[in-house]
């Protein structure tokens, strides 16, 4: 199989003798689980890292560690310049520039960063160039009903400091949504349209140069969550046009403890920040303060230098593997789940139909037994995968789910642990003595 | 199926899970309490009403959404617990409590707990523990509703202070 990208060659997914190549890079895949060789099935929740990450990082530590931005030593210049080299690296990954770069915590930090800008501006922060983002009442913050909470509960509390409305892009019973649902919501009062790129409980791609459009047309801003995005496919957020997007290093063969904020870098300069003190600053005086421009500006503290410079290795190996090569691959093996699934009595996979853009996950209801004795039974025979709500309960409710088994790939993962994974659910209900 | 698996699940475990016992709603309790397991989404309603004018436990009844073992769970519970004092119950759910964290290496006293040594297994599985705790976590929290109404109703009804 392979696929036809509008403009490019004909692009090859990974072979399966080259997933297992790349699966010797990654020592946690060696483990025995119960018994059983581990199949890891859980990257969309975390992905497991290649020595070249862990080299990467303990060689920084070693070698190289010292105070970043400050201090006129010798180790303190060669951490800096790791740490900026690595904002550089992950930059031209995403398509943007070094200075449209935050580091953050994760994922969430970065998101709470751009809300909580919003709240400030609102509070009189960040002077005439933040009016922008100031909200009044009767402005509408629009999400969609698939969000991961980290793009759900930032906005609620948006809100309610602001007086805003938080709106939301309902989903149909496969928890998909369209351009004209969201069209349907967007309106002159929106001032910010925030949704997931891909759908971590779905797999569904979001359209997101229809919703960019539609935003854009009436002044809002669009803040993406590429968490689902980034590690799996080619990513030019500045193509993309979007404003804001934020995405984690520990799904993409990274570290945890360090994620990404990306901002239009004007914007990045006008947007209060809301977590103040050290490295952040121009000038202090016992009255106030200056602020240092972007990304500086939103790095207050010390910062996950030696998780920054592993992230740059993740994706210096991610880009050497080729993305384009990554997606294809994912794409076989999410139609490898999805036909193994449809065989199996009693199984509702939610999410795009088969043949339809998704990422490389499934989630599924066994009828009749619970994720969370799913789960159990599958990790028995050494197959690791997600269970429960996956932080998005108003999905799983909109759904009638209380909570789902989630099996996502990466790029190690093989045919094998696939057809491991589908002989191991189809005993699942029989196990457990349901019949009907 | 290894044999670990099946030291979780027991029969009696999945046997109580399907057909469960105290799964009904009491037309009127001496205290309701509502618990969720917020990492699963896991819930359980959970109602006791104790023999008019003593501490007896008369019913637990629960109703609830989750997996074979919160379910199960509950089950037993609502089995053992008519008959006890609250002081007696109190004193299962501890017992009950000190097993779940034993990491599989407690000794359970089965002539406490009844049927419900069969979640010992479960002790060697951390991230199962809220499942098995989940109704007698909320079992406590009507325990103690119910201990604050009586004390509020006598204080209501006792001689006014000067």
């Amino acid at each position: 199989m392979s696929l036809s990208v509008a403009g490019t060659a004909t692009i090859s997914p990974l072979t399966e003798a080259e997933v297992a190549r790349i699966r010797a890079d990654f020592p946690a895949l060696t483990a025995q689980v119960n018994g059983e060789p581990l199949a890891y099935l859980d990257s969309g929740a975390t992905a497991q890292r290649p020595q070249q990450v862990l080299d990467a990082e303990i060689d920084f530590l070693r070698y190289s560690n010292g105070a970043v931005h400050r201090g006129a030593h010798t180790l303190a210049g060669l951490a800096t310049e790791a740490y900026e080299d690595a904002r550089e690296t992950v930059a031209a990954f995403v398509g943007a520039k070094a200075d449209e770069i935050v580091w953050t915590s994760n994922a969430t930090d970065a998101l709470n960063l751009v809300a909580y800008g919003f709240a400030h501006a609102t509070a009189g922060r960040g002077g005439p160039a933040a009016q922008r983002f100031a909200l009044a009442a009767g402005d509408e913050i629009v999400i969609t009903e698939a969000e991961h909470h980290a793009n759900i509960v930032p906005w609620q509390e948006v809100a309610a400091l602001t007086g805003a409305t938080l709106r939301f892009v309902p989903v149909d019973d496969d928890g998909l949504w369209t351009a004209a649902d969201a069209a349907a919501v967007i309106n002159a009062k929106t001032r910010v349209v925030a949704f997931s790129h891909v759908s971590n409980v779905t797999g569904f791609v979001a359209p997101v140069e229809e919703i960019v459009a539609l935003a854009h047309v009436v002044g809002a801003l669009v803040v993406l969550d590429v968490c689902q995005s980034a590690p799996h496919r080619a990513l030019d957020l500045t193509a993309l046009d979007v404003d804001f997007a934020a995405f984690s290093g520990h799904k993409m063969l990274g570290p945890t403890g360090i994620g990404v904020l990306y901002g239009r870098a004007e914007l990045l300069n006008a947007l209060p920040p809301f977590r103040t003190g050290g490295s952040m600053i121009e000038t202090v005086t016992m009255e106030s303060s200056t602020f240092m421009p972007a990304p500086q500006r939103f790095e207050a503290g010390t910062q996950p230098v030696s998780q920054a410079i592993a992230l740059a290795a993740a994706v210096r190996y991610l880009s050497a593997i080729g993305l384009d090569r990554i997606e294809a691959r994912e794409e076989q093996v999410a139609d490898r789940m999805l036909a193994g699934l449809a065989g199996i009595p009693g199984i509702r996979v939610v999410g795009p139909a088969r043949g339809v853009a998704r990422a490389g996950l499934a989630s599924f209801d066994v009828d009749g037994v619970h994720a969370h004795d799913v789960g159990q039974y599958l990790d028995a025979q050494g197959i690791a995968v997600r269970v429960g709500h996956h932080c998005t309960q108003p999905l799983h409710r909109r759904l009638g789910l209380t909570a789902t088994t989630r099996a996502s790939a990466y790029v190690y993962t093989t045919d094998a642990e696939v057809d491991r994974f589908l002989a191991a659910v189809a005993e699942v209900r029989p196990y457990f003595g349901v019949t009907s | 199926m290894s044999d670990a698996l099946s030291g979780l699940y027991q029969q009696v475990i999945l046997d109580h899970s399907k057909k469960r016992a105290g799964d009904r709603v009491l037309a009127t309790a001496d205290a309701t309490r509502f618990e969720r397991n917020p990492t699963c989404g896991d819930e359980i309603t959970l109602q006791l009403s104790l023999a008019p004018g003593t501490d007896i436990i008369d019913a637990i009844a629960w109703q609830g959404n989750g997996c074979s073992i919160s379910m199960a769970s509950a089950s037993v519970l609502s089995q053992l617990a008519p008959g006890l004092t609250v002081a007696e119950l109190q004193s299962t759910i501890d017992e009950f409590r000190t097993m779940l964290r034993s990491k599989g290496l407690g000794e359970p006293d089965e002539d406490v707990l009844g049927d419900a040594v069969v979640f010992q297994g479960v002790s060697k599985y951390v991230m199962r523990v809220k499942c098995a705790m989940l109704a007698w976590v909320a079992t406590e929290g009507t325990m103690a509703d119910a201990a604050a109404a009586r004390d509020e109703a006598a204080r209501a009804s006792g001689p006014e202070l000067p």
